[in-house]
């Protein structure tokens, strides 16, 4: 979608980044009748969740997660050969998923008649950017008001050397080869996907973790369903264990590896992914020369609208705080471009779902049990194994477990978890209840479709014994 | 440092006064708490002080004009290392993002190296406040999710509407399971708020049908005075009354023995705590109130419902030179006569030396309006809205009364009761009045039926 002709100079919306924040927040704000310019460095809109994450990542769970079905089907009679995994096949089949979907949201640039930049922007001042464009040329463009999505990168671990078998996300995602082991630095969501990706295709994976526990933050019941898998998975799960130092050999990487009681081991990995987490990217931006203003993580601080303190600027997306997912980006990425055409809109969400692509995947919305422990909340819990479920028993995997929290007086629900295969579908439905303000009688009332596995959320609502 | 005085905020309502006398001057120290000036609100005159020790380097206002709450009217240049003792009130403070979050913006998945749970993080919906609008912005309340609140349980399209309608969501009463608020909850509340402001227009008479004047003058010379803030509330105040259906009640009280009583015990009394029928009639008036509570009630029509109050403060109309002020006497039922009548002195001096604050004026729940001392045989006086009911005394009189065998004088004190048909039926209304005058003539009475 480059554009031969002029630009213009000036624009009454600029949206810088074209991320999921970025190009729903510039489309939104063109079928509200703005003039839109979006700046993105690729040729098509997409940002990390296209390009880099969300979407290449999840093909490649796919195609894991039908080998591993494959693998575990013999008790149903039916034993497949190992499979012939062809990796650049596998790469070719995920890009054009990629580019589909990119292709389509360029299509969608020229059907809205956005102005597309292919160009990275910063602010000269409160009015005015500095816009660089892919060809080194360079150009200035004042505007009304301006949405702010630049995203965030993956943090690098801090003393590793710079080599192509040390790998971010990112490099992860290109597939460059199936590495004979893997280590994966991070015990959160990015690095289990992943992990788990390259488990499926061949890879001995092993896990180090500096905390105590893998996916921090999620309750322990539902993490316990996916480690069960977890552990057979992976060659091994390191706990409370930090990487001292990778050193770069012809072949291999040696990483010195230090448990808590302070023991330390040698390994040697072919390939190493860091995943220990993102940092916003408000850097190069020129947020010093406005009067924005960021926190001591570099978030943009922002208000209910998603108004920086310069009120004519948004911000949103990672750039503005936890949690760094696409949904939430949407999420502001609307009410932004809703209040800069001059709407009331206000970001409310009652609930932000969290999934996590792992098969069993792990999803939760709300209030979960442990942030109720530790604010010394009152909640009523229904928990339901899905060994009972018939789906799931017909699918030959009760791996999993539904849990609903409400409020003890008035059936509130208040959160809802889902650990199991299809957890990040299933989830949905919880993120309704919530944003409904929905009892949990109003659950137990809604007919769910049988056999489905959506059924255990019913069943579980039956268990709070309402009216 | 120059620092701005600011007129506080002296009493709950009151939004401006006049600026009756300025005792300072510019060049002048001031001490702490030091008074300023003097302002006249409704109905009370407050002495301003000053909130910081100092010199007074600028005084913007003068004696006559009218100043609202919390408007600069001084300039003082404060000595360092003054305390910081006596800051206003009525600053707003910016609310702290909430902590708690209950069921608000969900989980994120945990970063390898960022296991802290933040529970700021979590209700990462929580916006910050206090960022500026930009100009010209229709004002939203950027607030998410309130402090100490729950999440209001509505959906998001009810939370749209009720944005869009300028409704703060959190003033809705959802009827739905667990308050669930619909937006027919929403259109409720507005549709009752238009009313009770538009009854509210109407009651104050400031859109009430008014006739244009004739030009006096045409009929001889004339002169025209700005009203006082007195006169001006006090008119105010009787158009919303009278908005109210009334009825008076008429009865006698035989206070023969009771008078012989109050002279022997004034022979004695000191004079601060000079006994009078007021203060008696304080006593038997809250004792019949506890028997009768519906007398010291109010009415909330728009909501249907009656509103009972436990406490029995009573308001007691005083005859000064400014005007008609109401100074209230607290928990009237908790005292006992004598110390009633040493508050009702107390108040009556402050009235006169108009040291009456607006506080001591408000939170009335039943009036009594005594005009004995002057003179007459009845009155109808105007129940003082949005209480229910008053009582009017006239001056006692020397009556034969037939006692059965042949006439004797009695001396008898007539009283009316107004009070408000919509809560108030009239045959309670005349057993209120006759257990009033039986508590009079036979003050056993109050301790048999209270």
């Amino acid at each position: 979608m480059t554009e031969s002709t002029p630009e213009p100079a000036h624009a009454q919306l600029v949206v810088i980044g074209g991320g999921p924040g970025g190009y729903s927040a510039a489309f939104k704000a063109a079928e509200l009748g703005l003039q839109v310019t979006l700046v993105d460095k690729e040729e098509n809109p997409g940002g990390v969740c296209l390009y880099r994450g969300c979407i290449p990542s999840k093909a490649l769970l796919h195609a894991a997660a039908v080998i591993e079905e494959a693998a575990v089907s013999t008790p149903m009679g039916l034993t497949f050969a190992p499979p012939t995994i062809d990796v650049d096949q596998l790469r070719t089949w995920k890009n054009e998923v990629v580019q589909t979907l990119t292709k389509g949201l360029g299509t969608k640039v020229g059907r809205l008649k956005l102005t597309y930049l292919q160009a990275t922007a910063q602010f000269l001042d409160a009015h005015t950017l500095l816009v660089t464009k892919t060809d080194g040329t360079e150009a200035r463009l004042t505007f009304e008001q301006a949405i702010v999505a630049t995203g965030s990168r993956p943090i690098a671990l801090p003393g590793a050397p710079t080599s192509p078998r040390i790998m971010d996300s990112t490099g992860a995602l290109d597939l460059a080869d199936v590495p004979a082991r893997l280590l994966v630095v991070g015990g959160g969501y990015i690095g289990l996907e992943l992990g788990t990706a390259y488990a499926a295709l061949g890879s001995k994976v092993s896990v180090v973790e500096m905390t105590g526990e893998l996916l921090p933050g999620c309750d322990r019941d539902l993490v316990s369903v996916l480690k069960r898998k977890l552990d057979k998975r992976f060659e091994a799960i390191d706990l409370k264990t930090k990487v001292v130092s990778l050193e770069e050999t012809e072949t291999v990487v040696l990483a010195r590896l230090e448990n808590h009681k302070g023991e330390a081991r040698e390994e040697h990995f072919e390939r190493v992914l860091v995943a220990i987490g993102r940092r916003p990217n408000s850097e190069g931006v020129g947020f010093e020369n406005t009067a924005i203003k960021l926190d001591p993580r570099g978030f943009v601080e922002v208000d209910g609208q998603r108004r920086t303190a310069e009120p004519h600027i948004y911000a949103i997306g990672d750039l503005t705080g936890d949690p760094m997912l696409a949904h939430k980006a949407y999420a502001e990425a609307h009410v932004a471009a809703e209040a800069a055409a001059g709407h009331k809109s206000l970001y409310d969400p009652r609930g932000i779902p969290a999934v996590v692509f792992t098969n069993p995947d792990i999803a939760w919305c709300g209030l979960t049990e442990t942030l109720a422990a530790e604010q010394g909340l009152k909640v009523k819990v229904a928990k339901l194994p899905w060994r009972s479920n018939g789906r799931s028993l017909t699918l030959g995997d009760t791996n999993g477990m539904t849990k609903i929290l409400v409020d003890p007086a008035s059936d509130r629900v208040l959160g809802v978890a889902v650990a199991g295969r299809g957890a990040g579908e299933l989830i949905a439905e919880g993120v309704l209840a919530l944003e409904m303000a929905a009892v949990g009688e109003d659950l137990a009332r809604t007919i769910h479709p049988h056999p489905t596995l959506s059924e255990t959320l019913y069943e579980a609502a039956q268990m709070l014994g309402g009216k | 440092m120059g620092k701005e005085i600011r007129i506080p905020e002296v009493s709950d309502g009151v939004v401006k006064g006049t600026v009756i006398s300025v005792s300072v001057a510019v060049g002048d120290k001031v001490e702490f708490d030091q008074t300023l000036l003097e302002l006249e609100t409704d109905k009370a005159v407050v002495a301003i002080p000053s909130p910081f020790a100092g010199t007074i380097t600028e005084i913007r206002v003068a004696e006559g004009e009218s100043v609202a709450i919390g408007a600069v009217i001084m300039v003082c240049e404060t000595e360092p290392l003054v305390g910081a003792a006596g800051g206003r009130p009525g600053l707003a403070t910016a609310p702290d993002p909430d902590p708690k979050a209950v069921g608000a913006a969900g989980g994120r998945p945990g970063l390898a190296t960022a296991p802290d749970p933040d529970p700021k993080a979590v209700g990462a919906a929580g916006g910050r406040p206090g960022l500026a609008m930009s100009p010209g912005t229709d004002k939203v309340d950027l607030e998410t999710v309130r402090t100490g609140d729950e999440v209001a349980p509505a959906a998001p399209s009810v939370r749209r509407a009720a944005r869009e309608l300028g409704v703060d969501i959190y003033q809705v009463k959802g009827s739905g399971p667990a308050g669930r608020i619909s937006e027919e909850d929403v259109k409720a509340y507005v549709r009752e708020t238009l009313q009770r402001l538009s009854s509210d227009v109407a009651l104050r008479g400031g859109q009430a049908p008014s006739r244009p004047l004739p030009d006096f003058a045409q009929w001889g010379p004339i002169r025209r005075e700005p009203l006082s803030r007195v006169r001006e509330v006090t008119a105010e105040s009787m158009t919303y009354a009278w908005a109210t259906p009334m009825v008076t009640q008429f009865d006698k009280a035989d206070i023969t023995d009771l008078e012989e009583f109050r002279k022997r015990a004034n022979a004695k009394a000191k004079p601060e705590a000079k006994l009078t029928m007021t203060a008696i009639l304080l006593k038997v008036c809250a004792v019949a109130l506890r028997a009768f509570p519906q007398f010291n009630s109010s009415l909330d029509l728009g909501r249907s419902e009656l509103i009972y109050k436990d406490t029995i403060h009573i308001g007691v109309a005083a005859d000064t030179p400014r005007g008609l002020l109401v100074p209230v006497i607290r928990d009237v039922d908790q005292k006992g006569i004598e110390r009633l009548a040493v508050e009702l002195n107390e108040a009556a001096a402050k009235a006169r030396d108009r040291k009456l604050t607006p506080d001591e004026m408000a939170g009335g729940s039943f009036t009594i309006s005594n005009l004995g001392g002057i003179g007459g045989t009845n009155f109808t006086p105007i129940v003082y809205s949005p209480q229910v009911a008053i009582l009017g005394v006239s001056r006692a009189e020397q009556t034969p009364v037939w006692n059965g065998s042949g006439f004797g004088p009695r001396l008898m004190m007539p009283l009316s009761l107004t009070y408000d048909h919509r809560v108030i039926d009239g045959a309670d209304a005349a057993r209120f009045l006759r257990w009033i005058c039986e508590g009079i003539a036979q003050p056993i009475q109050l301790l048999m039926k209270g």
